[in-house]
This record gives structure tokens, C-alpha cells and sequence, in this order.
């Protein structure tokens, strides 16, 4: 998708298989980090915009627009701010859990198996 | 049997249930007392928390603010559901990954500072408190209503059994008695909402009872006849809201960030095996949090509906038992203002202040108030609080459910105050005496400390239990306020600014929690009768102003940190280390 995610699988194809314990130098490069941490941050803003569009949006700023609305018997708005949103909140987490699984399989930098990743490539 | 025999047996049993449990998981180390070990399934975790989460407030309270405020209680339920969202993405897992045992450390070593720890100790402090006075107060009500003891001795028979269990098993006894109190309290809220969704609009599905036809035959929708009723009564529509637009947003920002702010919620979350765990774990949390979060709207207008049609125009002499069983509890009052032996039910207050029941009876034989009464047709005083509980015996439930209920509420308030005794106890034996004073002293040591500090926080809490300083959920949406002008600000940057350093974090946190704090305590303690929306900063009420806190502490925090030392290599290094779920050489365990 972009440069540094190139740049990451160049860089982590020669990690080290190090494994002392008290080196100041870690395994996982800067550089790594910081593409695995943008994109993260850039699936963090889209859904956060989801979060605000549902609760502060349709909910609280556009609830009176919504409410012209007849949705299975509730006002569409005041349905939002009392089950709408909630669903959605559900949704939102189940959904990050997923993708942010994605994006650290690409980086390698997933919570199982560990200590065998600089290896694998 | 009766329904009082019913109760006893139910809330009996349930006590048998929690303490089995904790006998079972008693915690043997530090690490079992702090964080269960931290080998707890994200499921079994999320199931935790949830309880952990739904207090008395929740139980309780929730559907009768709703009830009696329509949209406008719409800020409870989008404010203490959302802030799961900012939890999951933006702290619950990073604090995983740290992987220590509280709140105060993660900001001691992020801020490289033990006076940063010791400040958040003291916000961690406040908020517990006030949050635990609720549930104290939350269990005191069950007790008096349908045990029929004295308030006070209810909060000394609650503080006694967690006691117990949080004592002994510490957050290893609590995360399994959690589990328990979960499908109790759950089990307790849906029963009679099922029930009462049937009887009012035959769908079995309170969620969509809500939009569902009522079946008299009026072809009006739930809310549609709601509406109805409350305007030809002189109220507002119930699906309209009262409160303004900034203030609702704010109060909903407040609730919302506070949530995610909450230390007793945030550390469930270090009890899970991995980082990926954590955010699964939010998730599961959120979904058995919004089974009940969802099914409140309904309970809310289903009881409403049904208070108005029972009660308005009834003759007192002929006004259904519960009604005077409330009264004698104190909860409800009537003043016959015109005369005529019927109860008038109208918008406003129908007289000034809490009831303050002298020992007489009028003609009719209701319980005679001093108040000074309003010039408005009200004539009827509630207590929001005792909706939920009242709400089986206004549909004439069967007695089970009526102590079904009465079991399940008493288990989320015990839930959820097992939770902050623990966080309290721990943020004193850990953070105060073992990281700060007494760095020598052995694991043991460390244990006895946290038990003796959890047996202060439960008298303490009890005091506050037995002298309320208000509503349930209205002194429980203060801790919100707190947490979110002081805590959540200073996790979140530790985690998403590297360049935040000590001092500007501390300056945050300090002017945060003490503007919301001056704020709250001015309008609510000090000037209370300034407490109108014309006095209030930008419109905003005490109950909305952590969502300004918040903001003075960001920029508070950020001004400070432009002018001061930057953050030191190696910590960012343990930035680096927390951002990434895979554990790096220099692992933090």
C-alpha cells in the first residue's frame, strides 16, 4: 500500500534472531514502528469518525432532521442516540480488533509467537 | 410464598453463589490480588468487566432517569457505552502491553516521576469514592424496599459480603464472582422487560417492543402513544429533548471519556494473556454491556407508560399496593392539592425539596409531608431510583421477578463496588507503599497491605453509603467528570505524544482535575441555587464540564511541555515498546 510497509519487509527480512535479554538494542526497527504505528493511527481516525458521526452526529447535532424519519416505528434520530449508537460501538471494536489484527500480521509484529518471527523469512 | 420470602431466598442463594466462589479463587500472590494472575479468557474477561461495569447506576437508576427525561437520558446510555470505543482503540491495549498492575504506574514510569504517580493516586482516590458511594447507597435502597431493613443496616450487610470475596480473593475472587453477577443481574434486568414487552405490544423483544404497535387497538407505536399521553398532560414529547444542544453533547463527551478514563475498568484489562486478547476483550465487554444498555430505553418507556396509566386519576384509596409499599419506603409521596382523593399526575416538582414525612396521615390515609408545596396540579413525588425496582409490580409481575429483580440489582451494585475496592486498595498497598514509601517491603508484606487497605476502603465507602451526598447516578456522573479532565488526558498522551514529558503531564492532570472539581463542587455544594444553565460556563452543566476539563488539561499539559526538558531516550523507547503488540529484546514483564 506505501512505501514504508515496502521499506518494513525489506528491513524485516534481516532481523536478527538475537535473544539477550538486556540489550539496549531492540530487534523491531524505528522505522518499523513508525509505519506499523501510521497506519494504525490512520485506522484509528476513520473509525473514531464513525464513533463521533453516530453518537455526536446523528444522535445529538442532526437529531431533529433525523427524527422526520419513521424507522420501524422510532423517530430515526432518537433511535440512534438510544440503540442505534450502541450498536454501532459494538460493531466499531469487534471490527479494529480485526483489522489492526491484519495490519500486524503484515508487520510481523503480532502478540503470538514472537520469538520465532525473525526467523521465518 | 411471599414475596418477601421470595427475596430472601433469592438474594440469599446469590450470596451462597459469591462466596462459594471466592473460597474457591482465593488469591495466594500479588499478582493473582492485582490482576487474577493475568491469565483470564478475553470472554470470561469481557463478562467481568461488564458487571464490573453495570453498576447500581446502571441497574438501577438508568431506565428511571430515561423514564423521566425521554431523549435527554440519552447521554447516559451513548456516553457509558461509547467510551468502550475510545478503551478498546485507543488505551486498553497499549496498557496491556505495558504490563503492570495499575493505573499510577503506567503514568509513574511513563512521566519518569514519582510525584506524576502520586497525583494520579490521588485522582485515582477521588474518583473511586464517589463512585463507590452510589453502590453503597444503590444497595441500601434494595435492602430497605424489599427486605424491608433500614437503609443503613442494608449498607452494612453489602459492605459485609464484599468484604468478603474482595478481601480474599482480591481481583482473582472478584473477576469470577463478576462472571456470576453478570448472569444474575442480566438475567434480572430481561426477565420482567420480556414480560412487560409482551404485555404492552406482544413482541417478546423489548428492543423492538420499544417501536412496536401498542395492543389497544389505538394503532399508536409505544413511543408514538408515550409522546401522546405526555403531551396531553402538559409535558414535553418524550422523544424531544429539554436540555440544550452544547450541553448535551458536553455531558455526552464527559461520560464518554470518563468511561474510558475509569481506573477500575481499565485495569480488567490487564488481567488478559496477550494484547490482541485486550481489545477482543473490550469488545466481548461492550456486547454483554449493551444486551442490558439496549433493553433500558425500553424499561424506560414501557414504565412510564404504564406509572401514567395506573396511577393518573386513580382514587388513593384505590391506588394499586405498591404504591404505598414506595411510600412507606419514603421513595413516593402524595398531597391531595385539590381535594379531591385522586391522584393528579402533572409536570413539575409538587412541592419544594425531598419529602420530609411527618408521623401523621391525611383523611386519605396517605403519609402527610411539611414541604412547602408548588402552585403547579402535580400532586405526586417519585424518586427516579425506584423505577426499575417498581417497575414488575406496576405491571403486576409475579413475585419471583419481583425478587429476581431485587437479587440482580443487589448483585451489580456488590459488582461493581468489589471492583473499586480493589482498585483503591491497590493504588495504596502498590502504589503508595511499595513503589513510593517502603520499596523494601516482601510480596507477603505487600498482600497484607493491599487486604488492610481494602478493609479501610469498605468502612469509608459504608460511611458515605449511610450520608449520601445525592441521586445514585448523579453522584456517580461526578467521578466521570473527574476522570476525564485528569486521567484519561494523561494515558492517552503518554501513549500518542511522545514528546508529552513529565511536567507537562502533571500540570494537565492537576489543572484539570481542579477545574472540574471547583466547578462541580461550586454549582453542587456551594451556590446550588446558581445551578441554572444562565450561570454555567458556555451552557454547560456540572455534570457536562469534564468534557472542558479535558480540555484545559490537554492544553494545559501541552503549553507546559513546549517550555520544559523533553521526554528522556529511554522512554521513548518504552513508547515504542507499548505501541507494538509483539514483545521487543528489552521485554517489560
Amino acid at each position: 500500500m506505501s512505501k514504508s510497509e515496502d521499506n518494513y519487509h525489506h528491513e524485516g527480512g534481516n532481523l536478527p534472531e538475537h535473544n539477550e535479554g538486556g540489550t539496549q538494542e531492540p530487534s523491531v526497527k524505528h522505522e518499523v514502528i513508525d509505519a506499523y504505528w501510521k497506519a494504525n493511527i490512520r485506522l484509528l481516525v476513520i473509525l473514531l469518525t464513525v464513533w463521533a458521526i453516530v453518537s455526536f452526529g446523528c444522535s445529538i447535532l442532526f437529531v431533529d432532521a433525523l427524527n422526520q424519519i419513521n424507522f420501524f416505528g422510532f423517530p430515526l434520530g432518537f433511535w440512534f442516540a438510544q440503540q442505534g449508537s450502541i450498536l454501532c460501538f459494538v460493531i466499531l471494536i469487534f471490527v479494529y480488533s480485526k483489522l489492526i489484527g491484519r495490519i500486524e500480521d503484515r508487520f510481523h509484529l503480532d502478540d503470538k509467537d514472537h520469538e520465532k518471527k525473525g526467523g521465518e523469512q | 410464598m411471599s414475596t418477601q420470602l421470595l427475596t430472601f431466598i433469592f438474594v440469599g442463594l446469590t450470596f451462597v453463589l459469591y462466596i462459594g466462589i471466592a473460597i474457591w479463587s482465593r488469591a495466594g500472590t500479588t499478582k493473582e490480588f492485582y490482576v487474577a494472575g493475568g491469565g483470564v479468557h478475553p470472554v470470561v474477561n469481557g463478562m467481568a468487566t461488564a458487571a464490573d461495569w453495570m453498576s447500581a447506576a446502571s441497574f438501577i437508576s438508568m431506565a428511571g432517569i430515561i423514564a423521566f427525561s425521554g431523549y435527554d437520558g440519552s447521554v447516559y446510555l451513548m456516553g457509558w457505552t461509547g467510551g468502550y470505543v475510545l478503551l478498546a482503540l485507543l488505551l486498553a491495549p497499549y496498557l496491556r502491553k505495558f504490563g503492570q498492575f495499575t493505573v499510577p504506574d503506567f503514568i509513574g514510569e511513563r512521566y519518569y516521576s514519582k510525584t506524576a504517580r502520586l497525583v494520579a493516586v490521588v485522582c485515582l482516590i477521588f474518583i473511586s469514592f464517589t463512585y463507590i458511594a452510589g453502590q453503597m447507597r444503590g444497595v441500601g435502597i434494595v435492602f430497605s424496599r424489599f427486605l424491608e431493613v433500614d437503609i443503613n443496616t442494608g449498607v452494612l450487610i453489602g459492605m459485609g459480603i464484599v468484604f468478603f470475596y474482595a478481601v480474599m480473593g482480591g481481583m482473582k475472587g472478584i473477576t469470577y464472582t463478576q462472571v456470576a453477577q453478570y448472569c444474575v443481574l442480566m438475567f434480572a434486568y430481561l426477565v420482567p422487560a420480556v414480560f412487560i414487552s409482551i404485555l404492552i405490544t406482544g413482541n417478546p423483544i423489548p428492543q423492538l417492543g420499544l417501536g412496536s404497535l401498542v395492543n389497544d387497538g389505538s394503532g399508536l407505536s409505544v413511543l408514538q402513544k408515550l409522546d401522546n399521553t405526555l403531551i396531553d398532560l402538559g409535558f414535553n414529547a418524550y422523544t424531544q429533548g429539554q436540555k440544550s444542544t452544547v450541553d448535551v453533547f458536553a455531558i455526552t463527551m464527559a461520560l464518554m471519556v470518563g468511561t474510558a478514563g475509569l481506573p477500575h475498568v481499565i485495569v480488567r484489562f490487564f488481567t488478559v494473556p496477550k494484547v490482541s486478547d485486550a481489545r477482543k476483550s473490550a469488545g466481548y465487554a461492550l456486547l454483554f454491556i449493551a444486551l442490558l444498555y439496549t433493553t433500558a430505553p425500553s424499561v424506560a418507556a414501557f414504565a412510564r407508560l404504564n406509572f401514567i396509566e395506573t396511577i393518573h386519576e386513580t382514587e388513593y384509596r384505590e391506588a394499586p399496593g405498591w404504591f404505598k409499599t414506595w411510600e412507606d419506603v419514603g421513595l413516593y409521596a402524595w398531597t391531595d392539592k385539590n381535594q379531591d382523593g385522586k391522584v393528579q399526575y402533572a409536570p413539575g416538582a409538587p412541592f419544594v425539596g425531598t419529602p420530609n414525612f411527618t408521623d401523621a396521615r391525611g383523611v386519605q390515609g396517605e403519609r402527610l409531608v411539611t414541604n412547602e408545596l408548588t402552585s403547579n396540579d402535580n400532586e405526586v413525588y417519585i424518586d427516579r431510583d425506584s423505577m426499575v425496582l417498581a417497575n414488575p409490580e406496576i405491571a403486576a409481575l409475579p413475585g419471583w421477578v419481583i425478587a429476581l429483580v431485587a437479587a440482580g440489582a443487589v448483585a451489580a451494585a456488590l459488582s461493581t463496588a468489589a471492583g473499586l475496592l480493589l482498585v483503591i486498595s491497590t493504588a495504596v498497598s502498590h502504589d503508595l507503599m511499595k513503589k513510593t514509601l517502603m520499596p523494601q517491603i516482601t510480596d507477603k508484606q505487600e498482600l497484607r497491605f493491599a487486604r488492610m487497605a481494602a478493609t479501610v476502603a469498605i468502612l469509608i465507602a459504608g460511611w458515605f453509603g449511610i450520608n449520601p451526598p445525592g441521586f445514585v447516578a448523579q453522584v456517580v456522573a461526578f467521578a466521570f467528570g473527574l476522570a476525564a479532565a485528569s486521567l484519561f488526558p494523561a494515558i492517552f498522551m503518554g501513549i500518542f505524544f511522545k514528546r508529552m514529558n513529565r511536567e507537562g503531564a502533571i500540570a494537565g492532570m492537576v489543572s484539570g482535575f481542579l477545574f472540574a472539581f471547583s466547578y462541580i463542587v461550586f454549582f453542587k455544594f456551594i451556590s446550588p441555587e446558581l445551578n441554572t444553565a444562565e450561570h454555567w460556563l458556555f451552557g454547560i452543566s456540572p455534570e457536562g464540564i469534564g468534557a472542558i476539563g479535558m480540555l484545559v488539561n490537554f492544553i494545559a499539559a501541552t503549553v507546559v511541555a513546549c517550555f520544559t526538558a523533553s521526554t528522556p531516550q529511554a522512554v521513548c523507547n518504552m513508547i515504542d515498546d507499548i505501541r507494538i503488540p509483539a514483545a521487543r529484546d528489552i521485554a517489560v514483564d
